[in-house]
């Protein structure tokens, strides 16, 4: 088994084909979109997949420390051209061919006119344990 | 009580239920669910028979779950009218378990996940944490897996080969959770090589404890991978050492050779050598090239190679490693290694920092940019 994130982006992707903003959106496809990420975790939990699913906030800020005895230094908000995460999937899987199938149903999630979005995820490896017989 | 001893009885109990007329994926929920009540009555106060004991309770749980099931489907006559053939043999119930959990129609996280339940007593929490997902994650690949094999039959017989796969698989996911999956390999592997077809599953188990001897050395107090030639070989288990190579003499002795004799023997030469110069490395490749014709597999190419590199010299080894596909893991790392030999300094520090970035562990990637930093540091 291998362990794969599918990583969405609020920017910095590609451009999808179906590429409507949420916000304009009619009230029944954004209730259509979130059943279809709700089922799709609820099915790859029934077939012993799923790690892991999280959002993050859009709004965030730059820390690095700021000398010894020093507060942190921050820099923020972040600029517009910023690649920015909005979260992630976690999945457990026996294949890359079976990690990049569940990458690909992901980004058909429907969106304005129920149609699908096409949204470019990053399908991105875990680095594993060593194995104990290398020679 | 010592929990493995509890978790080793595990088999005979789904095996005594089976016998008795539960289907299998019943037998063994009913057996789970006696282990867990075992866990937590046990502690002050452990029966004089335990396998007794956890077989009357594993049925009578087993006898609750199928009442309340009959009360849907009115077919309480079957289980009544089923007689209790007593007592069977617990070897061969093992065994058929073995087949059962590393059926052909299993993928191998599924067969693995199973195996360690039902023949290693393991609760699925444990199992979660070992491979890291969530514990509802796992209760679900393995009731998958249990209705996958819902109509084998118990006693089908089986193909050893796939459960020696699904053992190695557990022995070579290393050591993460708070269960020694390579321990536990071990101790299976154990009980599968008391049964029938035993010459290739005593040289899985051979390897397996050549390996598992070289544990404490084989990484650094940061978790670094340390290189077989740099390890400290004083801190190699000699006693596993004796038994892995007094397993695989008498494997050998059979003449049935396979390929995890072949690992083994490998494994056995480099246990030999009291230092790295010491190491039987041309008999070493006399054995790589019986385990090509056996497995033609590009890995075992690789590491002949560098084998090779060690036996005849870099040079050769590089010509050697030229044959190899350049996509197989560690390729890059192989030929920085031989170009280190070599004397081609630049070029190894180079190869060894692209290796680094290839590597698919972080233990394995600090290794070969440490390699590479000792180089550019002259």
């Amino acid at each position: 088994m291998a362990k794969y994130l599918m990583l969405k982006h609020y920017r910095g992707a590609p451009e999808p084909i179906n590429s409507v903003p949420m916000d304009r959106w009619t009230p029944a496809e954004v209730h259509a979109h979130i059943q279809f990420m709700q089922d799709f975790a609820a099915e790859l939990e029934a077939t012993g997949e799923f790690v892991d699913a999280q959002a993050l906030a859009p709004e965030g800020t730059w820390v690095s420390s700021g000398g010894e005895g020093k507060p942190p230094v921050t820099d923020g908000p972040f600029a517009e051209t910023k690649d920015l995460i909005a979260g992630w999937m976690i999945i457990d899987v026996e294949t890359y061919e079976r990690a990049l199938e569940l990458a690909g149903q992901l980004s058909a999630a429907p969106g304005a006119g129920g149609e699908p979005i096409h949204e470019w995820l990053e399908l991105r490896p875990f680095m594993e344990a060593p194995p104990t017989i290398a020679d | 009580m010592d929990p493995q001893v509890l978790r080793a009885l595990t088999p005979a109990v789904i095996g005594v239920l089976v016998h008795r007329g539960a289907d299998f994926a019943s037998a063994e929920d009913a057996a789970a669910e006696a282990m867990l009540e075992a866990t937590s009555t046990w502690v002050a106060d452990a029966p004089a028979d335990p396998k007794g004991w956890l077989v009357t309770v594993a049925w009578r749980k087993f006898l609750d779950a199928e009442r309340s099931e009959k009360a849907r489907r009115a077919r309480e006559d079957r289980v009544a009218a089923q007689p209790d053939p007593g007592a069977v043999s617990g070897v061969d119930d093992t065994l058929q378990l073995f087949f059962l959990c590393a059926h052909p129609s299993l993928g191998p996280a599924a067969a693995v996940a199973l195996t360690l339940r039902a023949v290693g007593g393991l609760t699925t929490r444990q199992i979660a944490r070992a491979y890291l997902v969530p514990e509802k994650t796992m209760a679900q690949r393995i009731s998958r897996a249990k209705r996958t094999v819902r109509d084998v039959r118990f006693d089908a017989p089986g193909d050893v080969g796939t459960v020696r796969r699904v053992l190695y698989l557990v022995f070579n996911e290393g050591y993460t959770g708070d269960v020694d999956l390579a321990a536990e390999a071990i101790r299976l592997t154990r009980q599968l090589a008391g049964l029938p077809e035993v010459e290739e599953t005593a040289g899985l188990l051979a390897l397996m404890l050549l390996h598992h001897a070289r544990r404490s050395a084989r990484t650094g107090p940061d978790g670094h991978v340390i290189d077989l030639a740099e390890q400290d070989r004083s801190r190699w288990d000699t006693t596993l050492i004796a038994e892995g190579v007094h397993i695989l003499q008498a494997a050998l002795a059979r003449d049935r050779l396979g390929e995890f004799q072949a690992q083994a023997a490998i494994a056995a030469l480099h246990a030999d050598a009291r230092c790295v110069e010491e190491t039987d490395w041309p008999q070493i490749v006399e054995w790589y090239d019986e385990l090509l014709a056996l497995t033609d597999s590009s890995v075992v190419r690789l590491n002949r190679a560098v084998a090779i590199g060690e036996a005849d010299g870099p040079v050769a080894g590089l010509e050697a490693l030229g044959e190899v596909d350049p996509a197989v893991p560690r390729h890059t790392a192989a030929a920085a290694y031989l170009c280190e030999k070599a004397g081609d300094l630049l070029r190894a520090a180079e190869l060894y920092a692209e290796a680094a970035e290839k590597a698919s562990s972080i233990p394995e990637r600090h290794h070969l940019t440490l390699q590479a930093a000792r180089i550019r540091a002259g």
